[in-house]
């Protein structure tokens, strides 16, 4: 029987479609509104609320938590600062990465963690293999619900319950800790839409005081609850992975054709600092020798197809381009605009009619000769049921990226903006 | 020293500052003259009422070209276009209609009313998204010149009809029941709820003088259809902070490819001589030359007042002379303490998630149309409502609303009144009905601001306050837009255009007339020495 998050019942009312899937074994919705398009633009124009409970949540707690994070993590943990939070990646000993995820540092010895997948079993091995203390890492994914409240309104909302003025000046990644309708919650500056956001960690049996409190205090800025496809249209336009669609675990695929490493996924910037980080963390050794050898196979690279080139592919095969909720997770491939017909170069995942760009975009993976932006491929869509090219150029991620996404904001703003 | 520009653009309503941007864009320097404080014409946002916002005059997007999005760079400059998934149709004791964006959703709620209706618009839509595909390569080409003896004109002439005879004949005979049948009439093949056939003829009577039982009306409904979002045909849009937010991006677009803006400055004249144009002259008599000046005004005001009649062609003067401005819609905007409320729908907020059409019979739509030819406004008026804060909630303070009614019908010329006197009535009529439908509605407003044909035609300069600058009749689309033989944006003065709403394709925030004549203009400048 698929589990509940503890948001359930109060997504449920606003669940127009009635429809639910299953993320990691709890029940979702993928929209709530037959208008997906009126859920993404909440995240974009006014401010979005979306359930993202079913992620895996982890706890490092004691002496040793910074240990074993920093002997797994990419990103050296011990320079996290108390109230930041990171994304970083683990990888296997053979440099290919096995996750993502958010790290938050609440204290010198206690970490929050984040995970697509369960990752529990794997930082205790991790731990035992140092020596460390396996029991450090706890499974807290019950214990909090997590809400991603997302969009250029989501600072109007939170300023409302920031009495301590404790998110006034928080800056993109930073953690808070308030109250919010009473219940102590976790607050940190990061969100998977590439917008002005927050993610907020409550206490499962707070779940519901809270949801309403900050439905409440969005009811003057059109918070509309969303699903998670209006969530992955908007983590595209943002530049951001999708593992299972972008990338696939390390832990569970057959061979090297279907792993990546971090150089491949486009995290080169976690590693610049490598000379000077003397950590021994899991598949530094491969991941230094690829660097070395220039082995990577691919480079991870933004689409931007050309609109007049997609629209005309339709028109000449007398249909109406396909433009509305075009989000798409299968896999385009690309070819080479070398004169040979056909000539398979990498691919694209995560293929988006951008509503907000009026252009699809996608995000790709190309050999390293072709990986400079500005370079032309091909790029293959259906149309009418038959294969067609269309013109893509490499570009740099992230598509959309709004200075409010980053914005440093004074205590006074704050202010000033809770009291209209 | 006096100024020299390549172009000069008269008028910076939307298809002024589309024309102004291309030819920018196009390395013309180019001036862009606004007679208002600021730019947009028709297409203004304002706030008349601290955190309110209004959209004054238009309300909605849907017919702009997606081209121009693209050429322009529109997206780079802030462009916003958000959904509008529904539309709702309040009717009589509680009945009522609200489709979305789901088919099979809408299969349903129809059903409600009449099973063969739930199946009959599924047809129909289907027909009239035919229908649109069809005629887009129109929208988006200059019409050729029916008067022309030229041969390449004369070829066009063949190739569109070619084109048009070889459409499946479903298509072309939809085509043909538009053209020549009213709303009503076409709307009887496929539906018998008089509730979801009233929701459908308001399309049909938008801005123009006609009743749904008009033959107009078939064309009108037409256009209004031509548009999309975002390749769902038919759909509309409303812009961030309104359709002045709109001309707000155009106008970033223009000054990045290097136009020059300067508003408040009304012209008085056109100033040419045997060799064509050569420049204008303002209001307060300053002279600014260029060969190359656009009319973004109505025809009447590029042929009457803009240049001296006497020096046109008599066909052509005769031909503005008879070409129709009818003002027939007023706008009356809402500033409320909070969201209005349908009985039995409760706290339901997505009924406003777009359009609420109030107009729940082709009778009401009929009765409020022969108030009109009695030269009074409608007392039970057609109101096309958009409550866009809940849209976008920057248009009001947290919790309160704009709410934009588009009110019909309102003759510009009235019979034994005028409009200053009718102006607080016609608010009260507005205010009226739409207690009738939502009651409690009066006790929510805070601000009512009337605009009526004539506010019209005085701030944005459209004569007779005809939305459309010339109503959308098939005798005025098209070749004969605004004048048979003068449909190409040209004049007969060389180096003097037009491109307002008055030229192919016509009213509506579409950018066409502005991207088309700004095509012709290059071509010509390409072609001829100007």
């Amino acid at each position: 029987m698929p589990k509940r998050t503890p948001f359930h019942d109060c997504i449920a009312p606003y669940n127009e479609t009635e429809i639910w899937k299953r993320w990691s074994g709890y029940l979702v919705p993928p929209n709530l509104q037959y208008s997906i398009d009126t859920e993404y633009y909440a995240i974009r124009n006014s401010v979005s609320l979306l359930d993202t409970s079913p992620l895996f949540k982890y706890r490092f707690f004691g002496s040793d938590a910074v240990g074993i994070l920093n002997s797994s993590m990419v990103r050296p943990v011990h320079q996290l600062e108390n109230g930041r939070a990171q994304y970083n990646i683990w990888c296997d000993d053979n440099g290919f990465v096995v996750q993502d995820g958010v790290l938050l540092r609440l204290a010198e010895n206690e970490f929050l963690l984040t995970a697509g997948e369960a990752a529990l079993r794997w930082f205790r091995q991790a731990a035992r293999r140092c020596s460390l203390d396996a029991e450090s890492v706890s499974d807290v994914s019950d214990q909090y619900g997590i809400l991603a409240l997302q969009g250029p309104h989501a600072r109007s909302v939170m300023s409302q319950f920031d009495k301590d003025s404790a998110l006034a000046s928080l800056s993109y990644f930073g953690v808070a800790q308030l109250e919010i309708a009473n219940r102590q919650v976790i607050v940190s500056r990061t969100g998977y839409t590439g917008d002005l956001g927050y993610e907020i960690w409550i206490p499962s049996g707070d779940a519901a005081v809270v949801w309403r409190a900050i439905i409440e205090a969005g009811a003057g800025y059109n918070l509309t609850p969303i699903g998670t496809t209006a969530l992955k249209m908007a983590r595209v336009e943002a530049g951001l992975l999708l593992m299972d669609v972008d990338f696939s675990s390390s832990r569970f695929t057959f061979g090297p054709s279907e792993k990546e490493t971090p150089n491949e996924l486009g995290f080169h910037w976690m590693m610049k600092n490598l000379d000077s980080d003397d950590r021994e963390f899991i598949g530094r050794q491969a991941i230094e020798k690829e660097i070395l050898s220039g082995s990577s196979r691919w480079t991870t690279i933004g689409l931007t197809v050309d609109p007049q080139s997609y629209v005309d592919r339709f028109q000449s095969a007398g249909l109406i381009p396909d433009k509305g909720n075009v989000y798409c997770e299968s896999t385009h491939s690309l070819y080479r605009r070398s004169g040979q017909p056909w000539d398979y170069a990498g691919y694209a995942t995560s293929f988006l009619y951008s509503s907000l760009l009026k252009q699809p975009i996608a995000i790709g993976k190309l050999p390293r000769d072709l990986a400079t932006p500005g370079t032309q491929v091909n790029l293959e869509i259906e149309v009418a049921r038959r294969p067609e090219l269309v013109t893509a150029t490499v570009s740099r991620m992230p598509f959309f990226n709004p200075d409010r996404k980053t914005q440093v904001f004074s205590k006074q703003e704050v202010q000033d903006a809770s009291d209209v | 020293m006096r100024q020299t520009y390549d172009a000069i653009v008269v008028g910076a309503g939307h298809n002024g500052l589309v024309n102004a941007s291309y030819l920018a864009k196009a390395g013309k320097k180019t001036l862009l003259l606004e007679q208002n404080e600021v730019v947009g014409g028709a297409a203004i946002t304002e706030e008349l009422l601290p955190g309110f916002h209004f959209t004054t005059f238009s309300y909605a997007i849907s017919l702009l070209r997606p081209d121009i999005v693209q050429d322009l760079n529109l997206v780079q400059h802030g462009l916003m276009i958000l959904p509008m998934p529904r539309t709702f149709q309040p009717g009589y004791n509680g009945e009522y209609l609200l489709l979305g964006s789901d088919a099979e959703e809408n299969y349903h709620e129809i059903a409600r009313h009449s099973l063969e209706d739930a199946e009959g618009y599924r047809e129909l839509s289907f027909r009239i998204k035919q229908v649109c595909h069809a005629l887009h390569p129109i929208m988006d080409s200059i019409p050729p010149n029916i008067q022309s003896q030229d041969p390449s004109e004369i070829a066009a002439v063949e190739s569109l009809k070619t084109y048009l005879e070889g459409l499946p004949p479903e298509v072309s005979g939809m085509i043909k029941r538009f053209y020549e049948c009213s709303a009503a009439e076409i709307l009887d093949d496929y539906l018998q709820s008089d509730l979801l056939k009233a929701m459908i003829a308001s399309s049909g009577i938008i801005g123009s003088h006609c009743s749904p039982l008009s033959k107009e009306s078939g064309i009108v409904w037409l256009f209004h259809k031509l548009g999309e979002y975002d390749g769902q045909l038919g759909e509309w849009g409303f812009h961030k902070n309104g359709n002045g937010g709109f001309t707000q991006v155009v106008a970033r677009a223009f000054q990045s490819f290097g136009g020059e803006i300067k508003t408040n400055a009304p012209v008085s004249r056109v100033l040419y001589g045997d060799s064509g144009a050569t420049g204008v002259e303002l209001m307060d008599g300053q002279v600014i030359d260029a060969n190359i000046i656009v009319s973004a005004l109505d025809p009447r005001q590029t042929f009457h007042k803009m240049v001296d009649p006497s020096d046109l062609p008599a066909d052509l003067v005769a031909s503005i002379d008879a070409y129709q401005f009818r003002g027939t819609a007023a706008k009356v905007n809402f500033a409320l303490a909070g969201l209005p409320k349908f009985p039995g729908l409760g706290d339901s907020e997505n009924i406003f998630d777009g359009f609420t059409n109030i107009g729940p019979s082709i009778n009401y739509l009929e009765e409020a149309f022969a108030d009109s030819q009695a030269g009074r406004f409608s007392r039970r008026p057609f109101i096309d409502c958009c409550l866009q804060s809940l849209i976008d909630p920057d248009l009001s303070p947290p919790g309160k609303h704009v709410m934009s009614c588009f009110v019909m019908y309102c003759p510009s010329q009235l019979t034994n009144s005028d409009w200053e006197a009718e102006k607080t009535p016609l608010g009260d009529a507005v205010q009226d009905t739409l207690e009738e439908f939502f009651p409690g509605f009066s006790e929510l407003v805070i601000h009512r601001e009337v605009v009526t044909p004539k506010d019209i035609q005085s701030r944005t300069g459209l004569s007779q306050g005809d939305i459309f600058a010339g109503q959308l009749f098939s005798s005025q689309l098209f070749t004969h837009r605004p004048a048979p033989g003068w449909n190409q944006y040209r004049t007969p003065i060389k180096g003097y255009y037009q491109c307002g709403s008055g030229t192919h394709p016509g009213g509506c925030v579409s950018g066409g007339p502005g991207k088309l004549a700004a095509r012709q203009i290059l071509g010509d400048c390409s072609t001829q020495s100007i």
